[in-house]
């Protein structure tokens, strides 16, 4: 089966009340759009209306005023329980049917629009394969039978099953531990990769937010929305106190966690084998001037250790034993945020970037990261930011 | 016990097969049809119970108080109205019924997990579709359990309705027993209820057991 992509979903000045007009707003004027087939995370403290926001989506909660649209069609337009259908639904708590097995859990919305048995059966086994469980063992097993890791992979497998173009997903992973969570995020962003849905995420916790968000929402109390830019954006230039307190003092080091060795240039490494000429290296050395040291290599080009300037006094040859040993490694997959926690805890300040064969490609620096953090940061629209620049101020 | 009466008669028993056949087809009767109503009775109780949750209240008020009054007391309440017929026992013993199955129902029915309910209305169940395929099913365990004990409640309390004429096994314990007193009859009639609430219990089971194979299914 091809999967549809996803489409774009548009809210247009939406304002949810719970009482009468003059009653708080849970949701104020909320206007937002988010392009086909990206993730866009709606955080914020709690009462700041964004799992409101999301269920207006699929009717869950009728806005008062306002419009949402999904791929151009007004949700209004459709009774609220065939638009359920065509848009899948992840909670916290997973909600797999206890009475059902694992197969007719995912099932569920392809039999509520009567699909044939055979292409339901089909289907649910092409999804379990798809989430990473092994259809012919998991299939005919009840829901309290399964962890709670495998449980919620169900619930996105349910998710999926009728090929929604749009995905909601309030606190999916708030209810497993930090390692499984860790885990799961990843698989799904890879999920992600292959089915390409717009998916609005809710969640509490900033971190996840950054992670798992092409684009990320910050409400606030009330249900003003704050800021909807990239995470790097909302990083760099958070455009409001509040915005700011939300993602933490440490946003710097948050940042860096958004981007990865590989978008660094490199600084090329000096490469030595022991028995080379300490004149030599010398020479070469000095042809590179921010580099202090050498790196000294084994004959299959992987890292053993430095060799500082100063010792590069007089002749003969480079002596193994001479070296710093232990150059921190890293790969090009690494954060920058990894990368400089392990930066730090040597006594060089430099680290080595290794392919896939621990072979040196070159070196990173604590210098290099921190220039990558005053560099401009471009946001969704496009438009540069200098670091720290808010974003009204560069309008 | 009168003078040469022996502790129990099998010559009697075989004798009165026939009898004691057509009492213990009563008496299931009895407990069939004062079950079966009662539940019907119940579970709508328990759908208006969840619609208009005001109601609970009173419902559970009511089905309590008929409930607290005594059987024989009760038939003298109902005879006015229906006589001396089957009718008077079926009504008495299906107002017994009431409070155990309409309190196991809506137990039941509120058990259903909330994450359950928000996943089935967030996937597009309507009402109807995720009371019976959803609700309904995950309530199945406590409902059944409800018709456990209401179902060896009224075995019990067949026996009762020997008082207005009927009885079933009953009339084998209370009214040949006493008339002329006979042990016999006694010892048939009581073990006769007994084995048939161990069967009926262990048939309800059995039923439930079938139907909820999930419920059984632990972690791995």
């Amino acid at each position: 089966m091809q999967d549809a992509p996803g489409a774009i979903v548009a809210f247009e000045h939406v304002t949810k009340r719970y009482g009468g007009p003059d009653t708080p707003p849970a949701v104020d004027d909320l206007s937002l759009t988010i392009p086909a087939g990206e993730i866009c995370v709606l955080v914020g403290p709690s009462g700041c209306g964004k799992t409101t926001s999301m269920k207006m989506v699929n009717r869950l909660i009728e806005p008062t005023s306002g419009r949402i649209t999904i791929g151009g069609e007004d949700v209004m337009s459709l009774p609220p329980v065939e638009l359920r259908r065509r848009i899948g639904y992840v909670i916290q708590q997973v909600g797999l049917f206890p009475h059902l097995t694992i197969g007719d859990n995912v099932a569920v919305v392809p039999r509520l629009l009567r699909w044939k048995a055979p292409a339901i059966r089909d289907r649910t086994d092409e999804l379990l394969d798809l989430v990473g469980l092994e259809p012919a063992a998991y299939r005919s097993r009840y829901p309290n039978e399964l962890s709670g890791g495998e449980r919620q992979r169900v619930g996105v497998a349910r998710a999926l099953a009728a090929d929604p173009p749009v995905m909601l997903m309030d606190e999916p992973f708030g209810a497993v531990d930090p390692i499984r969570r860790d885990r799961l995020q990843n698989e799904f962003l890879r999920l992600q990769e292959k089915v390409r849905k717009t998916i609005i995420f809710v969640t509490h916790d900033v971190d996840e937010a950054i992670k798992m968000g092409d684009r990320i929402a910050i409400l606030q109390r009330g249900g003003i929305l704050a800021q909807y830019d990239t995470p790097a954006a909302v990083l760099a230039n958070p455009a409001s106190e509040f915005v700011e307190r939300f993602v933490g003092a440490d946003r710097g080091l948050k940042r860096l966690s958004l981007a990865r060795v590989r978008d660094l240039d490199l600084i090329e490494a000096v490469p030595v084998r022991a028995g080379e000429e300490r004149a030599d290296v010398r020479r070469r050395l000095d042809r590179v001037e921010e580099l202090d040291y050498a790196l000294l290599v084994d004959a299959e080009d992987r890292p053993i250790g430095w060799i500082d300037q100063a010792d590069l006094t007089g002749g003969g040859p480079i002596d193994a034993e001479a070296a710093t040993p232990g150059a921190p490694t890293v790969e090009p997959e690494t954060t920058l945020r990894d990368a400089l926690s392990a930066l730090l805890g040597s006594s060089v300040q430099l680290g080595v970037v290794v392919d896939d064969r621990g072979r040196a490609i070159g070196l990173v620096s604590v210098d290099a990261i921190g220039e990558r953090l005053r560099a401009p940061v471009r946001s969704a629209d496009g438009t540069l930011h200098a670091v720290g620049d808010p974003v009204e101020a560069a309008l | 016990m009168s003078e040469g009466e022996p502790f129990i008669r099998f010559d009697w028993i075989v004798d009165n097969l026939d009898e004691i056949a057509q009492r213990l087809g009563e008496h299931v009767l009895m407990v069939v049809a004062s079950v079966a109503v009662g539940f019907v009775i119940s579970f709508g109780l328990a759908i208006v119970a969840r619609r208009y949750p005001r109601t609970h209240g009173t419902i559970l008020a009511v089905t309590g108080t008929i409930y607290a009054i005594p059987s024989l007391a009760l038939f003298v309440l109902l005879i006015p109205l229906t006589g001396l017929t089957v009718a008077t026992g079926i009504v008495a013993l299906v107002l017994y019924t009431l409070l155990i199955l309409f309190r196991n129902i809506v137990t039941a029915l509120e058990g259903v997990p909330p994450d359950v309910i928000e996943a089935a209305n967030g996937m597009g169940y309507g009402a109807a579709q995720r009371f019976w395929r959803v609700e309904l099913p995950i309530a199945l365990p406590i409902v059944v359990a409800g018709l456990r004990i209401a179902t060896v409640t009224t075995i019990g309390l067949v026996t009762v309705t020997t008082f207005i004429g009927l009885g079933g096994l009953g009339y084998l314990i209370i009214n040949s027993g006493t008339r002329r007193f006979f042990p016999t009859s006694i010892y048939v009639g009581v073990l006769l209820c007994v084995v048939l609430a161990v069967l009926a219990d262990l048939a309800l089971l059995w039923i439930q057991r079938r139907l909820t194979p999930w419920a059984r299914a632990r972690q791995a």
